[in-house]
């Protein structure tokens, strides 16, 4: 069974006729994850025994005739910052090396009930902090269109599982375009929902009022089906908000999106892009003209102080969320002779430099004198931005940009200069601070490596998001052009 | 601007981590240019905008002050990830001292 050529809807498809059952099916997908563990080191560890067991239960249910989801029997992958009960939970940090999970994530438990085997739990950057998938203690993930390039991050795992073939679903997690950013790198569908859509409980927190979940995928239908089985309130989740219900799964999609107006921000085409990738976004964006759509420019003033504010609104939350990795009651300790040096010595030793870095820069901001200038300001500057949206939305439907400014560049190549490394945020990190949903769909190439183009939308606008998106995916020939040719190539 | 080796001990104190010798001058170097960068938002004229936490209003969630059950599995597992403890007690360094 070639996975890298199926789709999950595909999948469902040949469950739902008996052209395989799901123990097949999942032990085609756990070969190939287990194949590419030296090359591209998608996973940080494959769970074959839970995954078996899930698919067989999913197989004697239908079999009997039992009541089976649209996804049942379908095998998806997780990042490893969302937790499994019984399993091992990283966040890719040293500290949380042995760490296993007393409970399911929401998502996680969702897609149990779904009857979707999890294949195991992907790599990422340290604690979701960075772009390239490198700081993880568990070693980089590489990318599969060339492996001596980065993946993307943070959850280029899941970017990579999907990619190569080792998953058809994955899950992650964007704070600031960690799941369209890899998406695009590999080539793959990544959507980011609109902030409070996806329960976070379970998920290890990197910055909680940015924090989204979302599906990796091969298809926009794909991604919208898996998104359809995590959304929606949960009790143990307070930013996570009551969904109306008239939301509609891809088949009743169009084809064309005539009337629909795509806004193109003047303040995202101006420098520093990859000229391959201007290029391919230029031409996707005349691909929309014909589908129909009305392409205006729009302004968003204030994009230039995105980044800075993610850049310190990131940092304060994640300072505060990751005081509770302390040695105390979880974790790996440090014994020292007294309280305050086991603290330090753990933290110190369990935390890598990114993470320690970010602590810093965020103990500092909020620290007393500094609180004023760095995050109450920073607040006030989040809230322009998301006004700038909210005006841009009253003349357009949707929003287009290049997904990352480049394509995927070579390990090691901005891992000890971390602003460079935050400029590739510069696309993506206004979405997350002003809380609305966008996708990476895959529009092109440059330099023999893919491109992806975002597309944003309303304030839980996700439909019109995944719509568009969806009708792009169909005139441009679908996910087909986008596999990597002969899956990883091997290092040198 | 730049920040001065004791301000890189006194975070580092805040935010209890121990630091290696040779990394103190290099996070001072990267915090300080970082610092520098996010710096321009002192130019964004800001007027009388709302400080913006959440893009989804706030709500306080309240229950009954009642212990919710919870199983062996469960208890056993969050027991287990002690990093240290005697029979099913947590083991800490004395906090008053």
């Amino acid at each position: 069974m070639d996975t890298k050529a199926l789709t999950a809807a595909e999948i469902a498809a040949g469950l739902k006729k008996g052209d395989f059952s799901s123990r097949e099916i999942t032990e085609a997908y756990l070969k190939t994850a287990k194949s590419h563990s030296g090359d591209t080191h998608a996973f940080v560890v494959v769970d074959e025994d839970g995954a078996l067991a899930a698919a067989d239960e999913s197989d004697s249910r239908r079999s009997k005739g039992g009541p089976v989801s649209r996804l049942d029997g379908v095998p998806v992958a997780v990042k490893d910052n969302m937790l499994v009960a019984g399993r091992r939970a990283t966040a890719g940090s040293a500290i949380l090396k042995d760490y296993v999970a007393s409970y399911d994530a929401t998502v996680v438990a969702r897609m149990r009930q779904a009857g979707m085997p999890v294949l195991g739990h992907t790599n990422m950057d340290e604690y979701a902090m960075g772009s390239s998938t490198e700081t993880s203690c568990h070693g980089p993930t590489r990318n599969p269109w060339d492996t001596e390039r980065v993946p993307g991050g943070s959850s280029g795992g899941s970017a990579v599982a999907v990619a190569e073939g080792s998953a058809p679903l994955a899950l992650g997690s964007d704070t600031g375009g960690s799941i369209r950013q890899p998406a695009a790198l590999c080539g793959t569908v990544g959507f980011k929902p609109t902030y409070g859509r996806v329960s976070r409980y379970g998920l290890i927190a990197l910055a909680s009022s940015l924090d989204q979940i979302g599906p990796f995928a091969r298809s926009v239908r794909d991604a919208a089906d898996l998104l359809a089985v995590i959304e929606g309130r949960d009790p143990n989740d307070s930013t996570s908000v009551d969904l109306q219900t008239d939301w509609a799964l891809p088949e009743t999609y169009k084809d064309r999106l005539d009337g629909l107006k795509i806004g193109i921000p003047k303040e995202y085409f101006i420098s520093g892009m990859e000229e391959g990738v201007e290029k391919a976004v230029q031409s996707a964006i005349r691909r929309f003209e014909e589908l129909g759509a009305e392409i205006r420019e729009i302004s968003l003033p204030h994009s230039d102080f995105a980044l800075a504010v993610y850049y310190i609104l990131m940092p304060c939350e994640a300072s505060s969320n990751l005081a509770r990795f302390d040695g105390m009651r979880y974790g790996a300790r440090v014994p020292a002779a007294t309280l305050e040096e086991t603290y330090r010595k753990s933290r110190g030793q369990g935390f890598g430099k990114e993470a320690r870095r970010r602590i810093m820069l965020g103990t500092y901001a909020l620290s007393a004198g500094y609180y004023d200038a760095y995050y109450l300001r920073a607040l006030k500057v989040r809230r322009l931005i998301a006004d700038d949206f909210i005006r841009a939305f009253t003349s357009v439907d949707c929003i287009l940009s290049p997904t990352s400014p480049t394509v995927a560049w070579k390990l090691g190549e901005m891992l000890d200069d971390p602003l460079s490394m935050y400029l590739q945020d510069v696309f993506t990190v206004s979405v997350n601070v002003a809380g609305l949903p966008a996708i990476s769909v895959p529009c092109g190439f440059s330099q023999g490596m893919p491109v992806g183009l975002q597309l944003i939308g309303r304030h839980f606008g996700d439909k019109t998001v995944l719509e568009a998106a969806y009708a792009f995916e169909q005139a441009s020939g679908g996910f087909g052009e986008f596999v990597p040719a002969k899956g990883a190539t091997s290092r040198q | 601007m730049s920040l001065k080796p004791e301000e890189v001990e006194k975070i580092a104190g805040l935010a209890k981590l121990e630091l290696a010798e040779d990394e103190k001058e290099s996070f001072r170097e990267q915090i300080s240019s970082i610092l520098d960068y996010v710096g321009k938002l002192a130019k964004a004229d800001i007027g009388g905008a709302d400080p913006m936490s959440h893009s989804v209003p706030m709500l306080n969630v309240l229950r009954e002050d009642t212990v919710a059950a919870c199983g062996k599995e469960t208890r056993d597992a969050v027991v287990d990830a002690f990093p240290e403890s005697e029979s099913d007690m947590l083991k800490v360094k004395a906090v008053f001292s």
